[in-house]
């Protein structure tokens, strides 16, 4: 820093420290309590001793030392069969055969149901980010990549809960998630979002994120389809603060699906280390214990990518990757992956974007754990990475990248008909079961809104009542069916009741299950990642490619392009083959092929007869003669004012495309060397032009003058390319080699 | 005619290609299962649960696949199918940290072989109490209980 470094501040760097991406926490490690994503000194080194088929020492910890997720790891996931092979193997070979593509999904699966926690960490860390990205590609177990929403509003109102679950069930969510804000609206909750949910599209699977008891008794009920509250921790004593064990876990997990709902758990980087229990470990390898409490509790999945903690390990060096390798060790243990990007991860979008990417470009079996599917604000589960308001801009991703987020373009009509279908079907719903009325203008309000600010006032101890008697009277889902048939809803009846039946057939507990709108289960059993290299695995192509990629903004580029005026307002008329002149004081003014005859405007709209009167207006007031040519042999903008200044007596030229690109140029330079260019052709007004052709007869008689100032509009380009290439189509269209320049005489055609 | 043999590796998903073998806890056959009938009375909403003999397909679907915990999961659960929800969400309790004896576990254990049948439940229960006993997961005390939220 010099002398005066203390009072003076960059000002480029007062503007970095307002940046969205410092309000970000950046921490370094900190390894004795834990914070640290991967490498922990305190990680264990990877062993196995098993003697008789007893596991005697694993990652250099003794059996009397084994806590509560050593033996249950023993017990229930560790596959003794294959750790004599996988633990001797080296782990830089182990992560090699991910990326083999000549090792199949499978065979990688086996193997690695013999590792260690310690040993899946030595093998994880041996890839870098763009490793895992691949390693996930291939290792994620349903073939077809999916997403979930989150479905709330903070005034837990029904109504508008219906028409955002229809909402979200078209644009092509496969599970939909709410949760409360006052438990006892758990079952209202819940069967808003069914409701709304089928009415928008059949097979969506719903849940309510609520204690596990209630959320169990909702299962029972059939009012939910699945459940992912199950959470799991890395260190004995934090499964201990979370009021649970992995048997107590395992337990629940058959109890659910004793009833037939499909669950995972949930688990994630940081969570050790915030409830004060890292036993200085990293992140990931605590995270790892949780998937193999995870697999052998015999989940079908999990919901992982830190989650909730989200913000820890991105404070730390490596958090993007270490997140990417929680996704990509599950998908190892062949677990389905709802992965994260649900909580916020950053102020930044940028980053929030980065981080995205390594789940939407390799495809997750759900690559949100919850898009909120309503503006943030009225998001429950506190998160809202993405809401509702990023809906084009993650469409646009998937176009891009030609990947499936999960996510369907919708067009505005269908919506707004949705909306009120759900709504409505809520409002027969809640008067055949004697609920509190849902007026009509709640359910035109629930059509239209923003958010639940605008929704009409309920009598919410009413609404509260009368979700506490769903339960007390166990409403189950086949009397929801029922009461909607009754009511003269008999399709969205029949689309509840065939939720209720798939319960009882439990194809959708299998892995990574999901359905489409005919109720046709999509399943790692069925739907099975087959990833062998390129040609394989999931290809964005046929319908789904068509839908993703016709996208309601889009145009079709005909209907851009330019079309000429009925009425002309300068009339040209070419005088055969220009000659070189000899009029010292003279500057040749090029037009581009097309300029002024099949296109009449600049690129923003500036009348060709007005842009040449002002240029003319420029030249003449300097004293020189303008000299007006055609220039058929290019519709480049440098040969044009090239060509042109060969035939100048001065030796200048003006050379103008159709698109409003000038030039001023004179005949000792190179073709693509100028005095001045005015490239940006959106940027420019009439006096530009006029200010131009003065310039250019300065340079004519000798004077040069100071160069017109250069505008930068930095989005210009963006904004006009599409025409921009539309018109230079045009203007190509006319241009002919062997066609020598024209002298032209123009005549403005009056205004009056 | 009889029924075919269930292919674990090809009969799937059930209830497209074996609704044959789909049937209630209460033994209603799938094709059974309609809005006419719910709405005649024929089929209680309450009969509309998941049986025994049906996680017992998924649970060979799922070994079919390499999947052995899944699998094992499925016939804990085909043994819970019987078991009273009550009654499942109190063994839940008991299995969270510091909330049963060792002797209520394994008095529980033995119940549910006795009382259900389910042997594989009692033996994941008494396992359990084998480990608790070990990392002292018996013994109450009082501590905090901050749970991470759910996304």
């Amino acid at each position: 820093m010099g002398k005066h470094g203390d009072a003076m501040r960059s000002k480029r760097f007062e503007l970095l420290a307002q940046r969205d991406v410092n309000k970000d926490t950046c921490i370094h490690e900190w390894a004795e309590v834990g914070l640290i994503n991967t490498d922990s000194p305190l990680d264990p080194k990877p062993s196995l001793v098993v003697k008789d088929g007893v596991v005697k020492e694993m990652d250099g910890k003794k059996r009397k030392d084994f806590d509560i997720i050593d033996h249950f790891i023993i017990h229930h996931t560790l596959n003794l069969k294959q750790a004599k092979k996988a633990m001797q193997e080296d782990s830089l070979k182990l992560a090699r055969m991910i990326l083999d593509i000549h090792v199949p999904r499978k065979e990688i699966i086996e193997l690695f149901s013999g590792l260690t926690p310690a040993k899946m960490l030595e093998v994880v860390n041996c890839l870098d980010t763009v490793e895992m990205m691949m390693a996930l590609h291939k290792m994620h177990a349903r073939k077809t990549p999916a997403n979930q929403a989150h479905v709330t509003n903070r005034r837990e109102n029904p109504v508008l809960l219906a028409a955002d679950a229809a909402e979200a069930a078209i644009r092509g969510f496969a599970e939909e998630e709410t949760t409360v804000a006052v438990p006892r609206s758990a079952a209202m909750n819940a069967l808003a979002i069914l409701v709304g949910s089928q009415t928008g599209r059949p097979g969506v699977l719903t849940q309510c994120s609520v204690e596990e008891s209630l959320n169990l008794k909702l299962g029972m009920l059939g009012l939910t389809t699945y459940s992912e509250t199950l959470s799991v921790y890395g260190t004995e004593s934090t499964f201990r603060d979370g009021d649970d064990t992995p048997w107590s876990k395992a337990f629940l997990a058959s109890a659910y699906a004793s009833r037939g709902t499909k669950i995972r758990f949930t688990s994630g980087t940081g969570s050790e280390v915030l409830m004060g229990n890292a036993e200085g470990r990293s992140m990931l390898y605590l995270e790892i214990r949780c998937l193999m409490c995870t697999k052998g509790a015999g989940a079908q999945g999990v919901q992982n990518g830190s989650i909730s903690c989200i913000a820890l390990p991105l404070s730390l060096p490596g958090g993007g990757k270490t997140v990417l390798a929680e996704n990509l060790v599950a998908a190892l243990l062949d677990l389905e992956v709802a992965s994260g990007n649900d909580a916020m991860s950053s102020h930044s979008e940028m980053r929030k974007t980065g981080k995205l990417m390594t789940q939407l470009l390799p495809g997750t079996d759900f690559i949100t754990s919850g898009y909120s599917s309503m503006p943030r604000y009225d998001n429950l589960f506190g998160g809202g990475s993405f809401d509702s308001a990023e809906y084009d801009d993650w469409l646009v991703l998937q176009r891009d990248f030609l990947v499936s987020g999960g996510v369907l373009p919708v067009q505005e009509t269908h919506v707004v008909e949705v909306r009120r279908k759900g709504a409505k079907a809520l409002q027969a719903l809640f008067k055949e079961l004697g609920f509190p009325p849902i007026e009509d203008h709640e359910v035109e309000a629930a059509t239209y809104a923003y958010n639940s600010s605008e929704m009409p006032e309920r009598n919410r101890v009413e609404d509260l009542k009368a979700s506490e008697r769903i339960l007390t009277d166990n409403i189950t889902g086949a009397e929801i069916a029922l009461a909607l048939k009754k009511q003269g809803y008999p399709e969205l009846a029949q689309r509840i009741l065939e939720m209720q039946r798939q319960r009882v057939a439990g194809d959708h507990l299998q892995t990574s299950a999901i359905f489409d709108e005919n109720f046709h289960v999509l399943s790692a059993v069925n739907d099975l990642n087959d990833y062998r290299g390129p040609g394989t695995g999931f290809r964005l192509e046929g319908e789904l490619k068509q839908r993703i990629t016709d996208l309601p903004q889009a145009k079709f580029p005909k209907t851009l392009a330019p079309v000429p005026p009925d009425e002309l307002k300068m009339l040209i008329e070419e005088k055969g083959e220009a000659v070189i002149g000899a009029d010292k004081r003279e500057v040749v003014i090029a037009l581009g092929p097309a300029f002024g005859t099949l296109l009449t405007e600049t690129i923003i709209g500036l009348p060709h007869d007005q842009v040449l009167r002002e240029i003319l207006r420029g030249v003449e007031e300097e004293g020189v003669k303008p000299r007006l040519v055609k220039i058929y042999e290019t519709a480049d903008c440098a040969f044009i004012g090239y060509r042109a200044a060969h035939l100048s007596g001065s030796g200048i030229a003006l050379g103008i495309q159709s698109k409003g690109t000038a030039v001023i140029t004179q005949k000792d330079l190179p073709p693509l060397n100028n005095l001045e260019l005015l490239s940006q052709a959106s940027n420019l007004t009439l006096e530009t032009y006029y200010a131009f052709g003065k310039n250019a007869a300065r340079y004519a008689k000798g004077d040069p003058p100071a160069p017109v100032p250069t505008i930068i509009d930095n989005m210009a380009r963006l904004k006009h390319i599409v025409k921009t290439t539309l018109m230079h189509m045009k203007e190509s269209e006319l241009a002919n080699p062997k066609i020598p320049p024209q002298e032209l005489e123009v005549r403005f055609v009056s205004e009056e | 005619m009889k029924a075919r043999k269930f292919d674990p590796k090809k009969d799937y998903p059930l209830a497209q290609q074996r609704t044959d073998l789909v049937k209630t806890l209460s033994g209603i056959e799938f094709s059974e299962i309609t809005l006419d009938h719910v709405v005649s009375g024929k089929i209680h909403p309450q009969d509309i649960r998941i049986g025994p003999e049906t996680l017992g397909f998924q649970a060979r679907v799922a070994e079919a696949h390499g999947r052995p915990q899944l699998a094992a999961n499925f016939r804990r659960a085909a043994e819970l199918t019987r078991i009273p929800d009550e009654e499942v969400l109190r063994i839940y309790n008991a299995l969270r940290p510091h909330q049963a004896t060792r002797e209520t576990l394994i008095q529980m254990a033995s119940d549910l072989e006795k009382k259900y049948g389910a042997k594989l439940n009692a033996a994941f229960i008494r396992e359990a109490a084998r480990v608790y006993q070990k990392r002292g997961i018996f013994d109450k005390t009082d501590q905090a209980t901050e749970r991470r939220g759910d996304g």
